[in-house]
């Protein structure tokens, strides 16, 4: 299992990208950590999850 | 091309006269003590060494920047690349009398009104994944104050990322006409807070309105001033 914002989810081996995509996230407006190091956008399809890890994902909307 | 203020010298020229301008009604001591009588001796010493970037001068960077020259907060680096527009009126702190001016001629113009001796360094250019490292080098604290998300999203990254011992304040959350009490300060790490409601999108029908924009940069700047209150 894997906890992304403090709830856990059964996803491993799968990419950032595609954790992203399955909680319907905008990978435009996310800055995204995996056991507190920040993963560069560049490398979301690169960087997997595996079972263990903690991400948190911060999203940002748009205005100011 | 992107050109550093510094290297123009009409800036340096235009600030300095500003400067002049308006330290003929109050010299610097007693300014300093008035300030000093209001938050103490202590906190005013950390105002004079402090140094923040502020990202944008837009709803957000414009009023951060103001609450902080009131609170005498002498150093401040003003980055935007934009020209002072009507739409900006309703929330931002620019006067019809600057239209069309850079918005870092202009709010420099308006912070010496407010203190004359702030030290402001300013860069008419537009943030990008390449330039960050070298904008942003010589300040402890990083105000994030851009209006569009991806802005954001990709400020943040980079300043955690590169400036990991930086101190980082960012705000998303602040459009439409819902209570102001929505907006908070949210302390994510000791390095990073996370200002506004988190939520209330800029969209079609959802406007700005300066009064939950101007609680999110009040957000932006207590956090500011909590910071170096901490670490000055």
């Amino acid at each position: 299992m894997v906890t992304i914002n403090g709830k856990k989810y059964d996803f491993s081996n799968i990419t950032i990208y595609r954790v992203l995509e399955k909680l319907n996230y905008n990978i435009e407006r996310v800055v995204v950590e995996k056991n507190e190091n920040i993963v560069p956008k560049a490398n979301y399809d690169e960087v997997s999850i595996q079972d263990g890890d903690v991400l948190e994902v911060i999203s940002f909307v748009g205005g100011g | 091309m992107d050109l550093r203020d510094e290297l123009n010298p009409a800036n340096v020229l235009l600030s300095k006269r500003k400067q002049g301008e308006f330290n003929s009604f109050i010299s610097r001591e007693e300014l300093d003590e008035a300030l000093a009588e209001r938050h103490g001796k202590d906190l005013q010493k950390k105002f004079q060494n402090a140094k923040v970037a502020i990202c944008g001068l837009g709803g957000l960077g414009s009023n951060v920047a103001v609450a902080l020259a009131r609170a005498g907060v002498r150093h401040l680096h003003l980055i935007d690349f934009d020209q002072v527009d009507v739409s900006n009126f309703n929330r931002q702190q620019y006067f019809v009398s600057q239209l069309g001016k850079n918005k870092t001629e202009s709010l420099s113009d308006t912070l010496l009104q407010i203190y004359p001796y702030l030290e402001i360094k300013t860069d008419t250019v537009k943030i990008t994944r390449e330039n960050i490292h070298d904008l942003l080098k010589d300040e402890l604290i990083i105000c994030e104050a851009f209006d569009k998300a991806e802005q954001k999203a990709m400020l943040v990254e980079e300043v955690l990322r590169q400036f990991p011992d930086k101190y980082l304040v960012s705000a998303s959350g602040m459009a439409g006409k819902k209570s102001v009490n929505e907006i908070k300060t949210r302390k994510i790490t000791n390095h990073f807070y996370l200002c506004g409601d988190g939520v209330s999108d800029l969209a079609e029908g959802d406007g700005l309105f300066a009064p939950r924009v101007m609680a999110a940069a009040s957000h932006e700047a207590m956090a500011i001033i909590s910071i170096i209150d901490e670490i000055y």
